[in-house]
């Protein structure tokens, strides 16, 4: 029984999914970073299909939105080219590969372990409201914690960027 | 036709509003350029366009026309996929952001279906606006980056960095608003602001209770023009730097689109300066018996209008203009006559006073480009990171040390 909501959830798996390949397949950075801004976009529909509305938006607005555009300009800077495409080394071919294989096998099959007995998905919203409280009433500590780590590492970025003062 | 109605809601309730929508949203934005070239001409001491049509009223569609039958040129070494995708991206993305206003109190009723005045009316309106602003900068970085080309690159480099600084500042301006009407759907933002100080004032968040954002206001106004790429801030196409910018190797419908797209993003910023700080479609006055007569300001304003427009009309110099302008005069007159039956006239205050006031905005972006210089690019930088962003957050601060004051 196919429900608009299974329906909505496949079509935007797939678009992940395929936006997750054509980022890694792609050979001109701009392409990649935009298959990357596709899976992001996906990602919110996600979100949003769970009923988590407020982190579907801060997914775009963040992810899709800032944090990518500073990818773009990044590369636009840099005027990236194309990469040229190489022949896989003997040891990736020999050892990477495979340990890929078994690593991707063995996460798909303990996710599905742990969710093959979850319910559907909410009816409801998640509100806005029930979030923040949540956010700064039961998880406030773990939240501050992680704002200052982000600030310590925006420290840390700028001092190593910093040019040396020549005097 | 109420029960179909009620069967396929989708079908006979949205679709029709999405496509009037769309229909209205058009012919606006063809009629901004319009509205933009003569204001500025005026400002200017010039006439603006003229010759097609009377007072250049059909300037719009023989542009259209002429942008239709333009060749399609793709510079070469463009990258195709890219070169494409940008203008559509802008222009979708800028309209889609139309979606989610609400023209008028909610509560219309089609074939007795329920439905919001606009076409939907979101719990997160607010942030699903600021998600599609934030996604709308990769229509112009991608267009200077496909076109393979210096100047638009340097243009596309320009907006990216711009846009990144700016949308903080714009998303930090408005905190001290949804401070104030603790939530992120549009149409409550507005019911928020009703009510009046001393009976007479209205309550609007610019002069609101307990903290007026007349800075979040500003710091909107100002972030908002940078964020929609316009002048003194319309750094990515400065004409007298950079040719035309990121769109300067787009021809035809394409450079259209970009266009069109930049009037569809200065409409819906004007939509939401009104709604997050100026009331929305809230009335101006107090719905006492006193003030019972401003509901028949859209009748006289349109009357007025029409009765003005005709006699203009009849001198006008072309035959064609004493035709034409009479009968668009006729046709004010008769809606403003039609504005005065009870149904009616209760329908079009929403919409009347919010398309008044979007409309005040909309002038007064083209004044700002009409009267102020370009920034240069440090300038913009240094403005957007040490003088906008941390006077917002000053805002934000002062907005909720004022409400936990009030509030004990």
């Amino acid at each position: 029984m196919i429900t608009p909501q299974i329906a909505m959830f496949l079509i935007l798996a797939a678009v992940a999914v395929a936006g997750a390949l054509s980022l890694i397949l792609q050979r001109h950075p701009i392409h990649s970073a935009l298959s990357l801004i596709v899976v992001m976009v996906a990602l919110a529909g996600l979100y949003l299909l769970q009923g988590a509305e407020f982190v579907a938006a801060v997914q775009i607005i963040v992810y899709a939105g800032a944090i990518m555009v500073v990818f773009i300009f990044v590369i636009m800077l840099l005027n990236a080219g194309e990469e040229e495409r190489s022949n896989v080394s003997r040891l990736a071919r020999f050892v990477g590969v495979p340990l890929g294989v078994v690593f991707l096998v063995e996460v798909a099959y303990w996710i599905g372990r742990a969710t093959s007995h979850l319910g559907g998905a909410p009816q409801e919203m998640v509100s806005t409201r029930d979030l923040s409280a949540l956010l700064f009433r039961e998880y406030v500590f773990p939240f501050e914690l992680t704002s200052f780590l982000i600030l310590i590492a925006l420290l840390g970025a700028l001092v190593l960027a910093r040019r040396e003062e020549s005097d | 036709m109420n029960e179909f109605a009620a069967e396929h809601p989708l079908l006979v309730v949205v679709l029709p509003k999405v496509v009037i929508l769309l229909f209205v949203l058009l012919t606006a934005l063809a009629y901004l350029t319009w509205f933009e070239r003569k204001v500025v001409a005026h400002i200017q001491a010039r006439w603006g366009p003229y010759r097609v049509g009377p007072h250049g009223l059909l300037q719009p569609l023989a542009d259209g026309v002429k942008f239709l039958f333009k060749e399609d040129v793709t510079p070469a070494g463009a990258d195709k996929f890219a070169y494409f995708l940008a203008p559509f991206l802008a222009l979708s993305l800028a309209i889609t952001s139309i979606a989610v206003i609400p023209f008028g109190p909610s509560g219309m009723t089609i074939f007795g279906q329920p439905t919001p005045t606009g076409i939907t009316n979101l719990n997160i309106g607010l942030l699903i606006l600021f998600a599609i602003t934030a996604m709308g900068v990769y229509g112009v970085a991608l267009a200077g980056w496909s076109s393979n080309s210096k100047y638009p690159l340097l243009g596309g480099l320009r907006s990216s960095a711009q846009m990144i600084s700016y949308e903080l500042a714009l998303t930090m301006s408005v905190v001290g608003v949804i401070l104030m009407a603790g939530t992120f759907n549009l149409s409550e933002i507005v019911t928020s602001q009703q009510g009046f100080h001393w009976g007479i004032v209205p309550r609007w968040n610019v002069i609101g209770w307990p903290m007026p954002q007349i800075l979040g206001f500003l710091l909107f106004g100002t972030a908002a023009v940078a964020e929609t790429n316009r002048a003194p801030f319309d750094l990515a196409e400065a004409e007298s730097e950079l040719v035309a910018g990121f769109h300067t190797e787009y021809a035809s419908f394409k450079f259209a689109m970009f266009f069109m797209a930049e009037y569809a993003s200065m409409i819906t910023v004007s939509c939401l300066a009104t709604i997050l700080f100026f009331g929305g479609w809230l009335s101006p006055f107090p719905q006492t018996p006193l003030f019972a007569w401003t509901h028949y300001i859209p009748t006289a304003a349109f009357a007025l209008a029409g009765l003005a427009l005709f006699a203009h009309g009849v001198r006008y110099l072309t035959i064609f203009g004493r035709i034409v302008l009479p009968v668009l005069g006729v046709a004010l007159f008769a809606l403003g006559v039609l504005f005065i039956f009870p149904g009616v006239n209760g329908f079009v205050q929403g919409p009347f006073w919010f398309l008044l006031k979007i409309a005040v905005f909309l002038f007064i972006y083209v004044w700002v480009r009409g009267t102020l210089p370009r920034f240069r690019y440090d300038q913009l930088m240094n403005f957007g990171w040490k003088v906008l962003l941390p006077l917002s957050i000053v805002n934000v601060v002062i907005t909720s040390l004022a409400i936990l004051l009030t509030q004990r």
